[in-house]
């Protein structure tokens, strides 16, 4: 019997609040198949499963709070459910067992079935206020829109939420946010040994090349240059493999895959690091299709577990607001992350010539207990090097 | 398409990519990526969402020119009239 227990969906993250079950007892499930859906500080995540069977029995109702680690399911590996399980699966339509306790107060907006998902998909709302609504409980589908045609609004949300005599999401999520960001920028200054380094990259073969092949292509599949970096910085992590690892009891773990978290600023506040999976491997038209699909989810609320807890280094670019050099706080259990500054236009010498060029900062911090400087400098001069030949990335 | 029109289709896309911003807010004459806090990314997303609304595919040697709201609806303005059938 496998055990389904709530996971780490970060390193600061100590619990998460269980929103809905996406199956039913007696599912039959895959590896990879979302099986629920979990509120955490971050927004609500689409939790995977990682083990293949049938659903035996849930212990966890929607709205519970539970820590990490926690029992949440049951996983039958082989075989359909016993008869015990059978006979206390939910209704159609229900996704608890009979012994549960009460279903939580709190409406879903994203129920388990397609059908119904679909249906609020289909409302006149925007991302916002949809996300609104999943974090207040309320259900889109009853509310009044005030908007331009008819359209749900944020205030149409909160109207609905504070009418509502009950609700457990607490009042201020953007302090919470800012206290689990705290908690866990705290815990990395305390136990992570830092070191910082930096290199100044000439970006101009880089940028021309990235000219010449968007003016090629139409807007939806142009790349920006910050996929060129992902790129960069995955295969940099090929040769020096010590960075892409994670701290554990004591231990460094080295990383086979490498996911490359990327580091995206929500809107509200906050900031989300979900993983981009097996980096290294991808093209560099699917890595900016899937940056681009990885942000948009991001800031929409939706992202995967697997992706919430795969990273295994961060990239964080604050170029666009105006920052040359980025020394980043790691963070755990990671062992490096790297920072991208602005791209600026500096006088640069080039074959004995001072000539103007574009540049850019980038800074590696690491985690000293697992690597030296000597190897981080490898790996910037590596990231380096390879932006110099844009067209193998 | 006349000018308010276009105008109404870029807030439109505006309001998908910045939720939280007030449409009625937004100065025309002030940068856009410094009103709504736009990134490189936000700015692809509201350049395909311009693709999809106005069939205006803009090249990338033009992005400097899409600076504030006016600029923007300038721009497709003189992009749509220099178009078949819009």
């Amino acid at each position: 019997m496998a055990e389904f227990v709530m996971p780490q969906l970060g390193a600061d993250m100590s619990a998460g609040t269980l929103t809905c079950w996406r199956k039913q007892v007696g599912d039959a499930v895959h590896r990879g198949d979302i099986i629920a859906e979990v509120e955490t500080e971050k927004g609500n995540i689409d939790v995977e499963v990682f083990s293949d069977g049938t659903i035996e029995k849930f212990l966890i109702s929607p709205g519970e709070r539970v820590p990490v680690g926690a029992l949440m399911a049951l996983i039958r590996e082989d075989g359909p459910p016993t008869r015990a399980a059978q006979s206390s699966a939910a209704p159609a339509g229900g996704t608890l067992p009979e012994s549960a306790t009460a279903p939580s107060e709190r409406p879903k907006i994203v129920p388990g079935r397609r059908a119904e998902r679909h249906a609020v998909e289909r409302l006149a709302i925007s991302p916002s206020a949809r996300r609104l609504a999943r974090e207040l409980g309320v259900d889109p589908a009853i509310v009044h829109g005030t908007g331009h045609g008819g359209a749900i609004t944020r205030k149409d949300i909160e109207q609905a939420a504070t009418s509502k005599s009950t609700t457990n999401v607490p009042a201020d999520r953007s302090a919470r946010i800012r206290q689990t960001i705290a908690a866990a920028m705290s815990r990395s200054k305390r136990e992570i040994p830092h070191y910082y380094l930096s290199t100044t990259i000439d970006m101009h073969r880089a940028l021309e090349w990235l000219s010449e092949q968007n003016a090629k292509r139409p807007v939806a599949e142009r790349i920006l240059y910050g996929a060129l970096v992902l790129k960069a910085v995955a295969f940099a992590l090929r040769e020096v493999p010590e960075l892409n690892a994670v701290w554990q009891d004591g231990n460094v773990v080295l990383k086979k895959q490498i996911h490359v978290g990327v580091a995206v600023s929500l809107r509200q506040g906050g900031l989300v690091a979900p993983a981009l999976h097996d980096t290294d491997e991808l093209t560099l038209d699917e890595l900016m299709q899937r940056m681009r699909d990885l942000v948009n989810r991001t800031r929409a609320g939706s992202l995967r577990s697997s992706e919430m807890s795969d990273p295994t280094i961060t990239v964080t670019s604050l170029g666009e607001q105006g920052v040359e050099s980025v020394y980043a706080v790691i963070y755990p259990p990671q062992v490096a992350m790297v920072g991208v500054g602005k791209i600026v236009e500096r006088a640069w010498c080039v074959d004995c010539k001072v000539v103007p060029r574009r540049v850019v900062t980038v800074t590696l911090s690491a985690d000293h207990r697992v690597s030296d400087g000597h190897r981080g400098g490898v790996f910037l001069a590596a990231v380096d090097r390879l932006l110099q030949e844009p067209e193998k990335l | 398409m006349n000018r308010e029109q276009i105008r109404q289709a870029v807030l439109e896309v505006l309001r998908e990519i910045a939720p939280e911003a007030d449409p009625a807010s937004i100065d025309p004459h002030v940068s856009l990526r410094d009103q709504l806090d736009i990134d490189s990314m936000d700015f692809l997303n509201f350049l395909i969402a311009l693709d999809k609304q106005l069939h205006v595919d803009i090249p990338e040697r033009d992005y400097g020119q899409l600076t504030n709201l006016d600029a923007c609806v300038n721009y497709l303005m003189d992009r749509r009239a220099g178009q078949p059938n819009q």
